[in-house]
């Protein structure tokens, strides 16, 4: 169960400018202006939910992934996951979360992935037989049996995300974050960590959140979306929910002839969060 | 030209953006400038032999030294052109419609010289605000100083077209850090960078006078304080003029060959 | 003892990457030698033509060469983690650490080994054993034990700093370069004993950045210029100043979690 209530955050930025003069300029005086990433964002999710998190570029998310993961104390506001404040009990938070960053790797680059499944398995301490019959199956769902003794370098994207998202969930994780776990993948890759993130709730209730800028990933997977612009939650609600904001708050278009991206580009536009 | 220009400004902007790295640079060299002067001035006092070098010549040597430290190690070649081979960015260089050799070496002349531009100036200052035998001195006339403009722009020139057979070796080996710490400190010594080539014994010290190393840094330095004249001064100019040539020869020679059969890598 | 455990596997898990690219750790390997040995050669060459300095002669310059040398590629080459920090929270490797239920420095220091800091230790070990034969050093049980704790007691302060160049990143996003005026400034001049310097360099080096407590001081005794042997414990008060380093580190993990990056 994660509870957010009331989390604000703001971020600290030196201006640059380009041009020489100004590089010049720069070398003595800075200016620094304060973004505000999130003001007052409060949500709640269930064990077992899978929660698509949504928003324009800079709206947000990664900061509430990053406090909901214990790497960002807020600067107000209550955050509890099962309990625990991420930022205070590091060690015990991190045990119970996976994470993966579609943008990033967690593979040690120039080694077989096998031989960062084990560092990984020494890291968060996982008993051997447990680990064995995680892997097997990890092996099995994700199809990794051909790629396990590559080094990471040689993989194709799709390959490597299917792997991340294994080497997450080595140590059974109740709760799996996973940002832009889809980006630049080809269909099948999509398709396929779609269908599994899909069976591991089933199988074991893992709690998800997801962020994405793909709205397929969202209707195939979430069954509730919170969007988020300009740091505020401004929709909490199933993706049904969505599109009727969309239809109320935009012009008089049928449902059924538009698409899901131009639905959440109008959205988007309607809300003024762009 | 005016194409190579546009590569040394490009270059000369972008290292006056970090500000922090300027001031880390510059406490760094004073520092050691400093605790350097102190080192030699315990090694002369205690010693009753004539020192090779007259202390004040040596105190300018070594200021000058940590002052134009950015133009002259061969260690640290522009970051852009090492990364360049690795990831494969080299192809794009390879299309446009330019010599690569002439291109390279004007962004490693602008990269250097935007360097040493910050970082000369402050360290210099401080050089002349310390007390007496510390201080660095004025130049031993205006002529020298005027040769010590002129030798010191060989210098450079001989230093870059060093740095550029060291690219063109990592170029078929992709293996950039390896080569330069593997020349790294062989340079330096050669070069005079860790003893004053007059500090060094001979027959060693005749050897090491005819290699392209030291047609770098120390002529230019030596000149300065009136430490290095007379004939003795020709003949080092004339070697450096040799080797600048020499070594630019080299270099294109092996980079047109090199462009004949580019292995280009993950490109 | 677990923690043993992981980091010896994080050390394999970097050998088997550093020998994907063999000609480069062979070229490094043979390159740190040389820089190593020409700062020997660059002594030896210095000292044909003077006796000595100060109250020190050549072999005995050597000896304390070796010493730092030893301390400092020691600490160079378990703790490179440190040096490369800047990058690893550039590239957010450092926000992955955060998410391991593991000690933050353990996972640091495991990211990087660099074995080819051999080349150095090599440059030490001979060094030394040329500086012993050349100012005619009588060995005892007492005098080896000096040594040793030279060597340790170096490798932790040289530990230190890295770890606070490490911490300075924190604060500020440009590079942490800045303590390498303390850390490869304290290699290269710490080739001669502190006192060379002059009375003012020998204060700091001992109450701001305590480096006369594993050079300065245990070589006084180490080369029979004082009979007072409490010199040779000297080098385990760099411990404290490791604590010190160590309580700012936790207190710039506080600061990055409430910063962001």
């Amino acid at each position: 169960m994660i509870t957010m209530k009331g989390i604000c955050k703001s971020y600290k930025v030196a201006k640059r400018n380009a041009g020489f003069k100004e590089a010049c300029k720069a070398l003595f005086h800075r200016e620094h202006e304060l973004i505000h990433a999130l003001k007052d964002v409060s949500f709640t999710i269930d064990d077992g939910e899978m929660v698509g998190y949504i928003g324009p570029n800079g709206a947000g998310k990664s900061s509430t992934i990053k406090i909901l993961s214990g790497i960002l104390a807020p600067d107000s506001g209550m955050c509890e996951v099962d309990g625990r404040i991420p930022w205070k009990c590091r060690k015990e938070h991190v045990r119970e979360i996976g994470v993966v960053f579609g943008q990033r790797s967690q593979l040690w680059w120039d080694i077989p992935v096998i031989d960062s499944f084990e560092l990984l398995k020494e890291i968060y301490s996982v008993s051997t037989p447990s680990y064995n019959q995680k892997l097997e199956e990890l092996t099995e769902l994700l199809q990794l049996s051909e790629i396990l003794r590559t080094p990471t370098r040689q993989l194709s994207l799709g390959q490597r995300m299917r792997c991340e998202i294994a080497a997450s969930l080595l140590h059974s994780p109740r709760l799996l974050f996973l940002d832009e776990p889809t980006i630049g993948l080809d269909a099948v890759s999509k398709l396929a960590v779609r269908d599994f993130i899909k069976r591991l709730n089933e199988e074991h209730k893992t709690t998800v959140l997801l962020t994405t800028h793909d709205m397929q990933d969202i209707e195939a997977i979430a069954n509730r979306v919170i969007l988020i612009g300009k740091g505020q939650v401004l929709l909490d609600g199933s993706l049904d929910d969505m599109k009727r904001a969309a239809m109320t708050s935009g012009d008089d278009m049928s449902e059924d002839s538009k698409n899901l991206d131009l639905i959440v580009a109008d959205l988007y536009h309607n809300l003024n969060i762009l | 030209m005016r194409k190579y220009y546009f590569f040394f400004r490009m270059r000369f902007a972008t290292g006056l953006q970090y500000r922090m790295a300027a001031i880390t640079a510059l406490t760094t060299q004073f520092f050691w400038g400093l605790m350097e002067c102190l080192a030699y001035k315990a090694l002369l006092d205690s010693n009753a032999i004539k020192a090779p070098m007259d202390y004040s010549a040596l105190v300018s040597y070594i200021w000058l030294k940590e002052a134009f430290l950015a133009l002259f190690n061969t260690w640290a070649a522009d970051n852009d052109v090492f990364n360049m081979i690795l990831d494969g960015g080299i192809s794009y260089e390879l299309c446009r419609p330019l010599s690569v050799y002439k291109m390279w070496f004007a962004r490693t002349i602008g990269g250097r010289m935007s360097e040493a531009l910050l970082r000369c100036i402050p360290v210099l200052l401080c050089a002349c605000l310390l007390p007496a035998p510390y201080r660095i001195s004025a130049p031993a006339s205006i002529g020298c100083f005027f040769l010590f403009l002129f030798t010191m722009l060989i210098a450079l020139g001989v230093t870059v077209s060093f740095c550029m057979l060291i690219y063109i070796l990592c170029f078929f080996t992709v293996s950039p850090n390896g080569w330069r710490v593997f020349f790294m400190g062989a340079v330096d010594l050669l070069a005079g960078l860790v003893v004053p080539i007059p500090f060094i014994p001979q027959p060693y010290r005749s050897i090491i006078e005819c290699l392209p190393f030291a047609s770098m840094s120390n002529v230019p330095f030596r000149i300065y304080s009136g430490d290095l004249q007379g004939m003795e001064m020709i003949t080092a100019i004339g070697l450096q003029v040799f080797w600048l040539f020499a070594l630019i020869g080299l270099g294109s020679v092996i980079c047109r060959l090199a462009q004949r059969r580019v292995v280009i890598q993950g490109g | 003892m677990k923690s043993i455990r992981l980091y010896f596997k994080y050390v394999s898990a970097v050998l088997t990457s550093t020998m994907q690219y063999k000609l480069s750790f062979l070229l490094m390997c043979i390159g740190r030698f040389i820089v190593a040995f020409s700062g020997f050669i660059g002594i030896s060459f210095l000292f044909s033509g003077f006796a000595g300095i100060k109250n020190y002669s050549y072999g005995e310059v050597l000896l304390c060469f070796s010493i730092v040398q030893a301390a400092f590629s020691l600490s160079e080459c378990l703790f490179s983690g440190f040096k490369g920090f800047s990058g690893l929270v550039k590239r957010g490797d450092f926000d992955r650490m955060l998410l391991r239920p593991r000690s933050l420095i353990l996972q640091v220091i495991g990211s990087r080994f660099e074995l080819g800091r051999i080349g150095p230790l090599l440059t030490a070990g001979i060094t030394l054993i040329v500086g012993i034969r050349t100012c005619e050093l009588h060995l005892n049980i007492m005098r080896i034990i000096t040594l040793i704790l030279m060597i340790l007691g170096g490798m932790v302060l040289f530990s230190a700093l890295f770890l606070l160049g490490a911490t300075i990143n924190f604060f500020s996003i440009e590079d942490g370069g800045i303590i390498n005026v303390l850390t490869y400034g304290g290699k290269d001049h710490g080739k001669y004993p502190i006192d060379i310097y002059g009375e003012g360099l020998k204060k700091f080096c001992t109450f701001l950045i305590p480096y006369t407590l594993f050079q300065y001081y245990p070589l006084q005794y180490l080369l029979g210029k004082t009979d007072n042997s409490m010199y040779a414990f000297f080098p385990l008060g760099t411990v404290v100043f490791l604590v010190l380093c160590y309580a700012f580190w936790r207190f710039g993990v506080r600061n990055y979690k409430s910063c962001g990056n």
